[in-house]
């Protein structure tokens, strides 16, 4: 934006003055000039000029529509001659782009402008019910508000108002308030074009009859695809929706609702323009976009008013994607969180993980006093009981001391930067150890290898903005919806936007590839390090397709799956190497990135330093002001619990670990039960907890402030949002430092982010790329299949816990094989598959099948989904050899009772 | 003085019209060999000259319409014939497509011929189903004689007709909605730009045109421009049908010179029903503003009937005489719009819906002096701040008829409900609803 030109600049030659971009546009708005690059849209640039023009259908992350009429203003363009010439009637501002010499006045200088916008909102509300005071929106609603700044006081209406049945159930968590909905559209258009879900959609037409007379046809309206809801004659719905599911199960035509779709989600939905129960991750936006308080959320429905809520900018801890988030807490309980707007990492959408997961952090399983445990009487272990901190603190201090020398630690992987950085250098200072991994999951050598070599002290090397602007985008043992949340919604965007190709290394065609016009390149689990390398233009079909594709701007996108694979990652760096595309790392977990950043990896300390340079550890010994750090690379996470299980380590000290998530969670509980002295700080109660000697509570991310690190490397820094006495691990930590004789410095942020500014990046020498030969695949035998398996955005995690709502809209977890094997079987899409491991070892999973198009000799199983708890049970993971047999399914309840109450 | 010119019409009362040897023994597809005779610019050159102007309403030159399509890059363009003939009033393209629907597919090979398209797609009403049925049989018998299919009377031109029935909306008609509808989706107008032209039908450009306009393609090409212009007024060219309904002694459809008075078309009508006199009516439609009485010189063609404050619009000439009640009438038009209101935007879908409640409250002696007030404003919010023009139309009506009318309409108010007999104004046997349940209670 720039302001009115005047014959002295252009005098000075426009020296200093920048010159207009070649595409800029010059208007006026309201009398006063303005410049903007071609294409903008009249109310955009009204907004820069800080002109607020009253709007309820546009949204600046939707395609304009022009549908509700609002931002009418009156507009002159220039004719040919250049004299300036009045439009007949007024335009709609979020529909007109701005050209040159353009004269627009709004209702702040056009009587016609403000008259025509008093006439849209008095027929917006002919029927809106004013239940404003009852209403969830009430408070901070568009159409309270613009009806207070750009309406009319009362109304001229005075007949009977267009009323619905409310609400309509569109998911467990989404309910629909058909009367309050002004028809704006957002809801649909966001779902059409920004998460690619199906959704309700518009039916009906015009303004219906007042009442809830039956009529020939219905007031337009948003709504379930329902004869039902429609009353239609007779009101039975009846072969309406014909046809097979996308997964090749059959629509019921009897009923004209699908049978339970076996892949649907688990909670009753409403049937969406699919024909399939409605199902989305990202379905809360539209509660938040709404204009009105046609969509409102389960959980926080009639809880609360706007006003009453204290907003906090916060980060979400869900995924590595670090949304910006807004949490509303009242009196200290959270109520609700809302997306913030951040354009370089969210936008302006959450997943609904990151909106409604948030009650794990005021369950009453919280920890919220220090807990040692007594020896008993005869010597063996006692109960926990509650200690003051200082007992706690003293005892841990002690435990540890004892076991001086053989000492583990486990920080887990949802750390904050500071507390990872605490985790860090406890270990080397305070322990003299570097048996430190927060990698909770299945992880490699051959990983810890890329990590140092490829991602620690790399920060933004790859963005959310790289990946818009990628013409490819290659997706390797990632699933972007489920393992990545918004990172899906960025790569749709610059699939709509930019045509960018995806290609995915995976086994299957999930619904997520499909909606970014993906292609699949498929992969049994073990072989994605020979697909990789057979990516070499000229290659056959898809291959050689990606291949030309990747190229200097474009984009490798690897997930923390592939430690699990050898030479995956070896092969993902070669691959990056030949193409020249940009290789990005994208684990789930928050703290992922913060980890490697801070050092708690085995062979990395801080700052991308790696343990093996000796000049490396002299550096951070003399920022640490330490004669000398441990110089022998430390164990990983399962070194650690082996070491541990096997005696050779004596105590560990635990932070945010389920042993069930860890790649061998008997060989976990055994090296915790093992231990002579566990130290577990945590939240909440957990299997930890049980063990533990002693337990030190910690803040949860709301009671705490930090920094999380996205996996772009982004720092996201997030203030506390309540009032807690509970402390952050850094604190905690350096208290136990403390009590053990070490001064750890790392009480405050503060603290710890000038030590982070003094400690800085490594510039050395890089640590070597790892070069780990692929491994043979195992031989499949009859019956026998390779395990495939990832976890599902909505599962059983303990962050989820709490939020019933929510875990209604979670698919349901189903088993997935190729259309020969359960030939094989003679089993079909809706049967049950039992797969346990091919040596017997281990328990077996149960679930329903869905035939999926894949490579035969291939199982699919959620990795952490109710009855699929593949590490916990099976007690393998992706990659193992597995029996997959024909099962019955267990007796849960019929499907017909859980489809029930739409 | 003005007579008849029967050209669209002028087979409909031969026997079997609708049938291709019927159509061929009039001179039918002689007009299309000549076409595939000459370059398609020459074509579309003669349509220009003609001065043909769009016949579904708006009146928009054709030959420029046509040429507002980009050049061609190889990629399909389309002709979408507009047969969604569903305003109030209106009833010329449904006969003339159910008497001569080969004229309507001749008029689409040579437009198509023009335009460059390989596939025109003709939009049906779909409650017209007979008429459905005899463009099919059109289609097929033009198909089976090689005027259709691949390389059309040897001339190389491959063409492609799809007839398509609509679902019933009114909304349909609009060009857009039609697109889209036409594409399997709910019709609702798009945005504009980019206009048909560029990106219509599929993301392609696309003309869209009246039936009517179409089926005059064949005779401007067969007996040229200069013909054409012969007719009607300089800037409204050529001839249309116009439609008389209501309180006239023979209504139908009478073809005619655009430029004829609506006293000119009662003359050869037979006039206003024996012993009484026009009060109001339609130029073109309902969604054109009320003529009366005084407008009976007004001659027929855009610009004199735009001077007078109306549309020409459909020339679908609706006729009241002094027993209608025309607060009833617009009550019942606007039943129409608030019933056919798409939805889409808010002006026409809440404005319709309260126009609607307050002229049944009038009608039923309910009504106040701020309700006059309250429609007029409603109007002046709904016109030119709908998203179509179906809200605009809605409004022509109201505002017409409070500007002729007002008394009639505070008679309403001030005597409790309606002064009219509703039985006076029937051409037909007729029972009010509330007099038959009275009778059925007494």
């Amino acid at each position: 934006m720039t302001t009115t030109s005047t014959g002295a600049t252009n005098a000075t030659g426009g020296a200093d003055r920048p010159a207009a971009p070649p595409d800029a546009v010059t208007f006026t708005i309201d009398d006063v000039e303005v410049t903007v690059p071609k294409g903008t849209l009249v109310i955009r640039a009204a907004e820069q000029l800080g002109i607020a023009i009253p709007r309820f259908c546009d949204h600046p992350l939707l395609e304009p529509v022009g549908a509700c009429r609002q931002c009418l203003v009156e507009v002159a363009v220039p004719d040919r001659e250049g004299n300036v010439r009045p439009m007949p009637k007024p335009q709609a501002s979020c529909t007109t782009e701005a050209t040159p010499g353009m004269v627009v006045r709004t209702q702040r200088t056009s009587a016609v402008a403000d008259k025509a916008q008093h006439g849209i909102i008095e027929f917006l509300l002919v029927n809106h019910p004013l239940d404003c005071p009852t209403c969830d929106k009430g408070g901070e609603c568009p159409l309270q508000n613009q009806a207070m700044s750009n309406g009319y006081g009362t109304s001229r209406f005075r007949d009977v108002k267009r009323t619905f049945p409310k609400p309509i159930a569109i998911s467990t968590e989404i309910l629909l308030d058909r009367d309050r909905c002004i028809l704006c559209q957002r809801c649909t258009r966001f779902s059409a074009e920004i998460a690619g879900d199906a959704f309700i959609e518009l039916q009906g037409r015009g303004g219906g009859t007042p009442g809830r007379e039956v009529h020939g046809t219905h007031a337009q309206q948003i709504g379930r695809f329902d004869p039902g809801v429609l009353d239609w004659a007779g009101a039975e719905p009846t072969r309406v929706y014909r046809g097979v599911q996308p997964d090749g199960t059959p629509i019921s035509a009897a009923t004209g609702v699908p049978e339970q779709d076996v892949a649907g989600p688990v909670g009753a939905a409403t049937i969406d323009t699919s024909g399939r129960p409605f199902a989305s991750y990202f379905s809360g936006n539209t509660i938040q976009i709404c204009p009105v308080g046609a969509l409102t959320n389960a959980a926080y429905r009639f809880r609360s008013r706007p006003f009453d809520l204290v907003s906090t900018p916060g980060v979400a801890e869900h995924d590595s994607s670090c949304s910006a988030i807004r949490v509303d807490h009242r009196r200290g309980v959270v109520l609700r969180r809302l997306a913030g707007d951040d354009p370089a990492v969210n936008e302006e959408w959450i997943t609904d993980k990151d909106r409604f997961a948030f009650t794990w952090q005021g369950l009453p399983d919280r920890i919220t006093v220090p807990l040692v445990r007594d020896v008993a009487e005869d010597g063996t272990r006692g109960e926990l009981r509650k200690a003051s901190w200082g007992e706690a603190l003293d005892r841990a201090a002690e435990g540890l001391a004892a076991a001086a020398g053989a000492v583990g630690v486990l920080p887990g992987g949802r750390l904050t930067l500071e507390d990872a950085y605490a985790y860090a250098k406890f270990a080397r200072v305070a322990l003299g150890t570097n048996d430190v991994d927060h990698r909770a999951r299945p992880h490699s050598a051959e990983e810890e290898a890329f990590l140092a070599h490829h991602v620690a002290g790399t920060r933004m090397a790859v963005t959310f903005a790289d990946l818009e602007a990628a013409p490819a985008v290659l997706l390797v043992g990632f699933e972007p919806e489920d393992e990545g949340g918004v990172v899906f919604l960025r790569l749709r965007k610059a699939v709509r936007k930019n045509r960018t190709r995806v290609f995915s290394v995976a086994p299957w065609a999930s619904r997520g590839l499909a909606r970014l016009d993906g292609t699949l390149l498929p992969a049994a689990p073990g072989t994605e390090p020979e697909v990789l390398d057979a990516l070499v233009p000229g290659a056959h079909g898809a291959l050689g397709r990606a291949a030309e594709a990747l190229g200097p701007d474009a984009v490798v996108v690897v997930g923390e799956r592939l430690a699990t694979v050898p030479g995956a990652l070896s092969a993902a760096l070669r691959l990056a190497g030949r193409t020249g595309a940009r290789l990005a790392w994208i684990p789930r977990r928050v703290g992922e990135r913060a980890g490697v950043e801070a050092g708690t990896l085995p062979g990395l300390l801080p700052g991308g330093r790696p343990v093996a340079d000796a000049r490396a550890r002299v550096d951070l010994a003399a920022a640490w002001d330490v004669e000398r750090l441990p110089a022998e690379p430390g164990r990983d996470a399962a070194g650690i619990l082996a070491a541990a299980a096997a005696g050779e380590l004596r105590a560990l000290v635990v932070g945010g670990v389920d042993p069930a998530d860890l790649p061998d969670p008997a060989l976990a509980s055994a090296a915790l039960r093992g231990v002579d002295f566990l130290v577990s700080l945590e939240v909440r109660s957990s299997a930890v907890t049980e063990l533990a000697d002693v337990v030190l509570p910690v803040a949860p991310p709301v009671e705490k402030g930090g920094t999380f690190v996205s996996w772009e490397g982004r720092l996201r820094p997030f203030p506390q949002a309540l009032t807690s006495t509970h402390m952050p691990d850094h604190r905690v930590l350096d208290a136990l430092a403390d009590r053990m004789g070490v001064t750890l410095g790392t009480r405050t942020l503060a603290q710890v982010h000038a030590e982070l500014d003094q400690v800085g990046a490594w510039d050395g020498e890089r640590p070597a790329a790892p070069d780990v030969p692929a491994a043979e695949p195992p031989a499949v035998g009859e019956g026998e299949a390779v395990l495939a398996t990832w976890h599902l955005l909505l599962d059983r995690g303990r962050l989820q816990d709490g939020e019933q709502f929510l875990a209604g809209t979670a698919q349901r977890p189903v088993a997935r094989l190729g259309e020969a094997f359960a030939a094989r079987l003679g089993v079909r899409t809706g049967d049950a598959v039992t797969v346990r491991r091919a040596d017997g070892d281990g328990g077996a999973i149960t679930l329903p099948l869905v035939v999926t198009p894949m490579p035969d000799g291939v199982v699919w199983v959620p990795t952490n989904s109710t009855g699929s708890a593949v590490r916990a049970t099976l007690r393998a993971d992706a990659g193992a050899l597995v029996t997959v047999r024909a099962a019955a399914l267990p007796a849960t309840g019929s499907p017909a009772a859980e489809g029930e109450g739409l | 003085m003005a007579t008849l010119t029967p050209v669209l019409t002028d087979r409909w009362d031969a026997p079997s019209s609708w049938t291709l040897d019927a159509y061929r023994k009039a001179g039918g597809y002689t007009a299309l060999r000549t076409a595939l005779g000459m370059a398609p610019e020459e074509v579309l050159a003669a349509v220009r000259d003609s001065g043909l102007r769009g016949r579904g309403g708006a009146g928009f030159p054709t030959g420029m319409k046509w040429g507002f399509l980009p050049a061609p890059d190889g990629g399909p363009r389309y002709l979408v014939v507009n047969a969604d003939e569903s305003e109030p009033g209106t009833c010329k393209d449904i006969p003339l497509m159910m008497a001569d629907p080969h004229l309507l597919v001749e008029g689409a090979i040579i437009t198509s011929y023009a335009i460059g398209c390989h596939h025109a797609f003709i939009y049906l009403r779909g409650e017209v189903v007979h008429v459905y049925r005899r463009l099919l049989a059109a289609v097929e018998e033009a198909r089976a004689a090689g005027l259709l299919g691949r390389d059309v009377l040897g001339s190389g031109f491959d063409l492609e007709i799809t007839v398509h029935a609509g679902a019933g909306a009114y909304i349909c008609g609009e060009e857009t909605a039609l697109l889209d509808s036409l594409e399997g989706r709910r019709g609702q107008p798009r945005l504009k730009p980019p206009f048909p032209a560029v990106a219509g039908l599929y993301g392609r450009p696309t003309v869209v045109n009246n039936v009517e306009t179409i089926a005059s393609v064949p005779s401007i090409v067969a007996r040229g421009a200069d013909w054409f212009r012969s007719m009607g007024t300089e800037r409204s060219t050529g001839f249309g049908i116009f439609s008389l309904s209501g309180h006239v002694e023979r209504p139908g459809q009478y073809e005619a010179p655009l430029g004829i008075t609506l006293r000119e078309l009662l003359d050869m009508a037979g006039g206003i029903r024996a012993g009484h006199e026009l009060k109001f009516w339609t130029p073109g439609g309902s969604s054109t503003p009320l003529f009366t009485a005084e407008h009976l010189d007004v001659p027929l063609d855009y610009e004199s009937v735009g001077a007078a404050g109306s549309m020409l619009g459909t020339r679908a000439l609706q006729i009241f005489d002094e027993t209608t009640c025309v607060v009833r009438a617009v009550s019942r038009w606007t039943d129409f719009y608030a019933h056919e209101s798409c939805g889409k935007c808010t002006p026409c879908r809440e404005g319709t819906y309260w126009m609607k409640l307050i002229y049944h409250r009038l009608e039923a002696g309910e009504g106040t002096q701020e309700d006059l007030a309250t429609l007029l404003d409603v109007c002046d919010n709904i016109l030119g701040r709908a998203f179509c023009a179906l809200g605009d139309g809605a409004t022509s009506p109201v505002t017409s008829s409070l500007q002729y009318f007002r008394e009639e309409y505070e008679a309403h108010v001030t005597g409790g409900g309606c002064p009219f007999d509703p039985v006076a104004s029937a051409r037909f046997e007729y029972t009010p609803k509330d007099r038959a349940m009275a009778g059925v209670h007494a």
